[in-house]
């Protein structure tokens, strides 16, 4: 219970800090840093308006979304705090709910055949594709080094008793955050502030939702955010300090993770188009090296 | 003083001159077509201006073909009956930067072009000839395919910014082919030239054309009304003009690549280069009390001489941007993830460029030395030589902001050379010409090119037998331009269209009049 009261307090903060960290490098004072919630809440108030093309499919698309997101973070623990709910494989649960709600969103885009959400759509779904291996090689390699498989128990085991592992923390902190920038569709693969159809991906997506339904998205992408950053925490934070401190290097943590992307995001352009899947397929690449130096810590071969 | 010679076949005149009508040859039309043809076999050759316009009971033809080497124009005519149905064999066909002007005549007079190479209409003008043509009936080349789909963009555009239709051919993300269609914005310019009767009406009109180059068209216009009426001004106002339009340069360039940068989601590079164009504008503002230059020019003078305290801010405006701009150009063209982005997308060689007839940035970026201030001096330019930049040759986006900066670089340099030789110059500032001063010559025809910060800016106008202004023309340099945007899409993701667009810049309205 305790790791979903810290998600859901994380995300919060955690997109106004990207926002307000973009633009401070920029020179300007920027927003307040709750301004992507009241964006969200003025969204909430407002009724959702439906094209007479659509069907029902663009109609549940949303909430759907919404519903895996939320119901993906109950598994999600904060160390050895349990979270809400726990089995043997439960991260491939994890990784499916996600991915059912991105099924959902993709099909109820092409639901409303405007040319340019197919488009976005081809292009999340064959990202999201790409990225899928690297997710389970480094679950795997969790799984593998601490002999454990569930969420929680991987994470509630992994502790780092030599150098070598150190390599692990490192690595496997490096992959979670390509995972999210990819998942969350940030630079280098997707500009989320772009106006431009032809160069989007989420966002054209989601062009045609409006009012209640684009709210609960968004509030959806700002939890999933959490729940990546929060798997990546909890490769860092050394088990051994008091649970308040703990729950206080993890709030910081997020705030860094965030600011971490806005200055990605403020000293870089986005990716070429046709090099995303590239850039992707070596994060995957990656998280193959994570799995050869745990088979060397473990002595598997 | 003679500005003009005459041969058989055509009448010579410099940037800026005026020759009475009546002196430029008529010629049967199958001899103006091999004549026009043969002047552009030359390279160094190129078709600024073709239109028509009624005249007596006949349509008369002007043709203005400027020689890049010799620095002049040559006027070719021919005339055609009003009454009958006109059928001409197309010179696009073998020439085909002339389509632009050759789609004009055909939807305004209703004349046919035969085995015109690409017979569309251009603008759907108000005015013509065929009403039944309306813009939703546009016809778009069309492939039938199973495999292929075809993405519409616009009229509106995401940003909301000017009217304009794109239809891509794809096959997958890959563009086959981009067709541009434009015309939603058509106001009826010139014939609101005709319309409005007083200089400072034209004048101000002349800064609406396309409000990104109010400088530009406007100087345009006030240097074709003095060669018409035979207003002299003096060096100091030249140079004022000359100074105005290179602050529309950097102004417009740097506001680009501000542009270029966002379209790259680099924020620093956006930030910083749309922060350095905010002192360039506001400097303007100082100046003349618009940032967009609005007001500056005038014919025969000016009510905003560039005093010595501005002189003075104008010094410490460049010396401020100068360093700031080149810290934020080698940091940008130094980055790995935009170099990326910019080197190799939306590549055009210089024979598709020369095949268009491209003009200005779009020629230079490919190695074509198209500048009218170097080959037709007009201007200041012609009492401190510009020397046009000419080492960019490859032709994609990178070559495009490359161009940006080294103009940039350059305009600073050379309005401070200016400045220097402001400071030799006693003239007194004079004031605007009032319209009881204005006589224009009767019966005349005048060319007045002007390199904005597009490219080549052309009027022209023909005026009557009692001095008024019989037809009035202008030409963008968007019009040709928006052909090499095409081109740069071809086998290129869909995803690079907008920074590709934002590479070429081009204006709508420019287009559309």
């Amino acid at each position: 219970m305790l790791s979903l009261v810290l998600i859901l307090l994380a995300s919060i903060y955690f997109p106004g800090v990207i926002v307000k960290v973009k633009a401070i490098f920029s020179g300007r004072k920027g927003p307040s840093i709750l301004q992507p919630w009241y964006d969200i809440f003025r969204l909430l108030k407002k009724g959702s308006v439906y094209s007479t093309s659509s069907s029902f499919i663009f109609q549940i698309g949303g909430p759907i979304y919404f519903s895996t997101v939320l119901l993906a973070a109950l598994f999600v623990p904060f160390e050895e705090a349990t979270a809400v709910f726990s089995f043997t494989g439960d991260f491939v649960l994890f990784a499916y709910l996600l991915g059912l709600g991105r099924f959902l969103l993709i099909i109820s885009a092409l639901d409303v055949s405007s040319g340019f959400e197919g488009m976005g759509a081809n292009r999340e779904a064959f990202y999201s594709m790409l990225i899928e291996p690297a997710f389970f090689l480094l679950l795997g390699a969790l799984a593998m080094f601490t002999g454990y498989n569930s969420f929680h128990e991987i994470f509630a085991n992994l502790h780092y008793d030599s150098y070598f592992s150190a390599i692990i923390a490192i690595i496997a902190g490096y992959v979670l955050a390509n995972i999210t920038l990819v998942e969350t569709s940030r630079l280098p693969v997707d500009d989320p502030l772009t106006h431009l159809e032809l160069t989007m991906v989420h966002e054209v997506m989601v062009l045609d939702h409006s009012g209640f339904d684009l709210g609960i998205i968004k509030i959806a992408n700002n939890i999933k955010f959490v729940l990546f950053s929060t798997l990546s925490a909890n490769c860092f934070i050394p088990q051994s300090l008091d649970l308040s401190v703990r729950i206080g290097i993890f709030l910081l943590m997020q705030a860094f993770f965030a600011g971490g992307i806005g200055w990605l995001e403020s000293f870089r352009s986005r990716n070429k188009m046709a090099m995303n899947a590239q850039y992707i397929l070596s994060v995957s690449a990656i998280a193959m090296i994570l799995i050869f130096v745990v088979i060397i810590i473990k002595n598997r071969i | 003083m003679e500005t003009f010679t005459e041969t058989d076949q055509h009448v010579v005149i410099k940037n800026q001159g005026t020759v009475p009508l009546r002196l430029i040859p008529v010629l049967p039309y199958n001899v103006f077509l091999s004549d026009v043809l043969a002047l552009l076999q030359n390279s160094k050759n190129h078709c600024v201006n073709y239109y028509a316009f009624p005249y007596a009971d006949k349509l008369k033809f002007i043709c203005c073909i400027a020689d890049d080497e010799a620095g002049n124009l040559k006027v070719l005519s021919h005339e055609q009956s009003l009454q009958r149905e006109v059928q001409l064999i197309s010179i696009a066909k073998d020439s085909f930067p002339l389509h632009i002007f050759e789609r004009e005549i055909s939807e305004n007079f209703g004349v046919e072009f035969i085995n015109s190479p690409w017979n569309k209409p251009l603008r759907y003008a108000f005015n013509r000839a065929d009403r039944s043509k309306v813009i939703n009936d546009y016809p778009f080349y069309r492939i039938k395919s199973d495999e292929l789909h075809e993405v519409g963009v616009g009229p509106i555009h995401a940003g909301v910014i000017e009217p304009g239709h794109f239809r891509f051919l794809c096959n997958g993300e890959t563009v086959l082919h981009l067709e541009i269609q434009l015309g939603w914005q058509h106001r009826g310019v010139e014939h609101t030239y005709l319309k409005k009767s007083t200089v400072l009406q034209r004048t101000v009109l002349s800064e609406s054309i396309a409000a990104d180059t109010a400088v530009g068209h406007a100087t345009a216009f006030a240097t074709l009304m003095e060669s018409l009426g035979g207003i002299q001004i003096n060096d100091r106002l030249v140079i004022e003009r000359t100074i105005g339009l290179e602050l529309e340069r950097i102004a417009m360039h740097i506001g680009d690549l501000s542009n270029m940068c966002v379209g790259l989601a680099y924020q620093l590079g956006a930030s910083v280069f749309g922060a350095l164009r905010t002192p360039t504008i506001n400097f303007a503002q100082l100046w003349c009390g618009n940032r967009f230059g609005k007001g500056l020019i005038r014919v025969g003078g000016t009510h905003y001489p560039l005093s010595p305290d501005l002189i003075d801010s104008l010094s410490k405006f460049l010396d401020n941007f100068e360093p700031r701009f080149r810290t934020m150009a080698n940091e940008t063209f130094a980055l790995p993830s935009a170099l990326m982005r910019l080197e190799n997308i939306g590549t055009v060689t210089k024979t598709q460029m020369e095949l268009i007839g491209a003009v200005g940035m779009a020629a230079r970026m490919t190695g074509i030395q198209r500048d009218i201030r170097q080959s037709h001096p007009f201007g200041a330019y012609s009492l401190v030589p510009y020397e046009t930049v000419a080492n960019i040759t490859t032709g994609d986006v990178w070559a495009r902001a490359l161009l940006r900066r080294l103009e940039i670089e350059k305009s600073i340099n050379y309005i401070r050379t200016l400045i220097g030789k402001m400071q030799s110059i006693n003239e007194p500032p004079s004031k605007p010409a009032q319209d009881r001063d204005i006589k224009l010559n009767p019966e005349a025809l005048t060319i007045s090119l002007v390199e904005g910060w597009r490219g080549e800016i052309c009027h022209s106008a023909i005026t009557d037998n009692e001095g008024e202004i019989l037809h009035y023309k202008v030409k963008d340099p968007s019009a040709h331009n928006w052909m090499a945007l095409a081109l740069s899409l071809r086998d290129l993701e869909i995803s690079d269209f907008p920074i590709n667009n934002k590479s070429y810049s081009l204006s709508y309205c420019g287009h559309d009049l």
